[in-house]
C-alpha cells in the first residue's frame, strides 16, 4: 500500500496498469487524448507488483487495472474514469492537480 | 368391388360381417333362393364369398398401412419432444401451447434476441406514450414522470446486454440481433453516443448558450471516449494475433506444442476481455444518455428521445425494405 501511495503521490496523474491489459491501453490513450503525461506503472513488470495488487483490490479496485490516481487521490477503474470523463469531472480533476492546464 | 361405403374402412370385421349379415337376411327372406338350381346358387354364392374374401383382405392391408403410418407418427413424435427437452435445458426460449414462457434459461444468443425484441416492444409503447403527451400539450409533470421511465427503461436493456455478453460476447459483438441497416453503425455492440448526440443537436433548438457548450462538450467527451476503447480494441486484436503467430513453429517438437497450448491460454485470456469493453461501452452509452438528460429540460429531453426513436425507427424501416427487395 505504501508503495502504491508512494507513487501514486510522485506525479500529477497516476496509472497502474499490465502490460497485457489492453483496457489499460483504453485508458492510457484517453489520458493522452486530453494531453495528460500520466506516469504509467506496470504491475507486472515490478518486483512487489502483487502486494501492489492486494493494495488496489482492498482500495476497491475491480479490475484491480487500470487504477487511476489523480493528484495522489485515487479516482478508480476504467468504468470510473469514462463516467468522470462524461460529466466532465475528469478534465476538471486533471486541471485542479496542474496534469493539464486547459 | 368397388366400395361405396362412406366410412373409411378400418376394420375388416365389420366389412365381412356386414356382408355376410346380409347374405343370411337375403338368404333368409328368400330373395335368394335357397334351393334348387343347385349350380347357378353355388356360383353366385362362391362369386360372393370370393369377394368377401378379397374385400377382407383389402380392408386387412388398408389397416396394415394405417398402423404402420401411426407407428411412425409415434417416433417422430417422440424424437420432437426429446430435442425440445435438449432445447429447453439449453435454455433456449421456447413458449409452450399459448402461455408464455416464464424463465428464460439465461443463456443462449437466441434467450437474448427474445428478450430484446421484448424490451423494444415495450421501449416503443413508452415513446408512443410520450409522443402522444407531447402533441396533447401535456404538462411537464406528466412529461417528466414518461422521460424518466424512458430513461430507466434503458437501463433494463443494458443490464441485459451485460448478463448476455458475460453468456455470449460474441454474439453481442456481432450485432446480429439488430436489423441490417442497424449493424452498418455497429460500434462495440451498440450505437455510438457521439452520433446520436451530432444528429440531436440540431433537433434540439432553441438551446441556451450553456446548453450548448455543455451538449457539445459532451459530444467531444463522448467521441474521446469511443475513441480511447477502439484503441484498446485494436490494441487486444494487436495482440490477439502476435500470440497466435507466435506459437507457429517449423517443426513440430514437444517445446512446441508445449509453447502451442501456452499460446492458446494466452489467447484465451485475451478473448475473455472483450467482455469487458462491451461493458464499458454500455456504460458510455448509458452515461451519455443520463448527462444528457441532465443538461436538457423535461420538455427537451421529450423531444430527444422522440428524436432518438425517429431516426432508429428509419433504420428498422430501411431494414425491412432492404430485405424486401427485388432481386434479379
Amino acid at each position: 500500500m505504501d508503495r502504491v501511495r508512494d507513487l501514486a503521490s510522485k506525479r500529477a496523474a497516476v496509472i497502474f496498469t499490465k502490460s497485457s491489459c489492453c483496457m489499460c491501453h483504453s485508458i492510457k490513450a484517453l489520458f493522452y487524448e486530453l494531453g495528460a503525461s500520466p506516469a504509467v506503472h506496470e504491475l507486472d513488470q515490478d518486483a512487489k507488483g502483487r502486494e501492489m495488487e492486494c493494495a488496489l483490490r482492498a482500495l476497491g479496485c475491480n479490475p484491480t487495472v487500470p487504477a487511476v490516481f489523480i493528484g495522489g487521490r485515487y479516482v478508480g477503474s476504467a468504468k470510473d474514469v469514462i463516467s468522470l470523463h462524461v460529466d466532465g469531472s475528469l478534465k476538471q480533476k486533471l486541471i485542479d492537480a496542474k496534469a493539464i492546464w486547459f | 368391388m368397388a366400395d361405396v361405403s362412406p366410412r373409411t374402412d378400418t376394420s375388416t370385421d365389420a366389412d365381412t360381417e356386414d356382408k355376410n349379415l346380409r347374405f343370411q337376411n337375403a338368404l333368409s327372406h328368400g330373395t335368394i333362393a335357397s334351393d334348387g338350381s343347385d349350380k347357378s346358387r353355388d356360383q353366385k354364392t362362391l362369386r360372393r364369398l370370393a369377394q368377401n374374401r378379397e374385400a377382407a383382405r383389402k380392408s386387412r392391408l388398408r389397416k396394415k398401412v394405417y398402423v404402420q403410418q401411426l407407428e411412425s407418427s409415434r417416433m417422430k413424435l417422440t424424437q420432437l419432444e426429446q430435442e425440445l427437452q435438449r432445447a429447453r435445458q439449453q435454455g433456449i426460449f421456447i413458449s409452450s401451447s399459448g402461455e408464455q414462457a416464464q424463465s428464460m434459461g439465461g443463456n443462449g444468443a437466441l434467450a437474448f434476441d427474445v428478450e430484446y425484441a421484448r424490451w423494444l416492444e415495450e421501449h416503443n409503447r413508452r415513446v408512443n406514450e410520450l409522443r402522444g403527451a407531447v402533441n396533447s400539450h401535456a404538462g411537464d409533470g406528466e412529461l417528466r414522470i414518461i422521460v424518466d421511465g424512458i430513461l430507466a427503461h434503458y437501463d433494463d436493456i443494458f443490464r441485459i446486454k451485460g448478463d448476455a455478453a458475460k453468456a455470449d460476447v460474441f454474439h453481442i459483438l456481432s450485432g446480429m440481433w439488430k436489423t441490417p441497416a442497424e449493424r452498418c453503425f455497429l460500434w462495440l455492440g451498440g450505437f455510438r453516443s457521439s452520433e446520436l448526440l451530432k444528429l440531436l443537436i440540431n433537433q434540439l433548438e432553441p438551446l441556451t448558450e450553456q446548453q450548448l457548450m455543455s451538449i457539445n462538450n459532451l459530444q467531444q467527451s463522448s467521441q474521446q471516449a469511443e475513441d480511447a476503447l477502439s484503441q484498446g480494441m485494436e490494441a487486444l486484436q494487436q495482440s490477439l494475433a502476435e500470440t497466435l503467430a507466435a506459437s507457429l513453429g517449423p517443426s513440430t517438437s514437444t517445446a512446441n506444442v508445449g509453447n502451442y497450448m501456452g499460446q492458446m491460454a494466452m489467447a484465451m485470456g485475451k478473448l475473455g476481455t472483450l467482455e469487458g469493453f462491451i461493458r464499458q461501452a454500455d456504460n458510455l452509452r448509458q452515461q451519455t444518455l443520463q448527462r444528457m438528460h441532465s443538461i436538457l429540460t423535461t420538455r427537451q429531453s421529450a423531444r430527444a428521445l422522440l428524436a432518438i426513436n425517429d431516426y432508429f425507427s428509419r433504420l428498422r424501416a430501411l431494414s425491412s425494405l432492404w430485405l424486401a427487395r427485388p432481386r434479379e
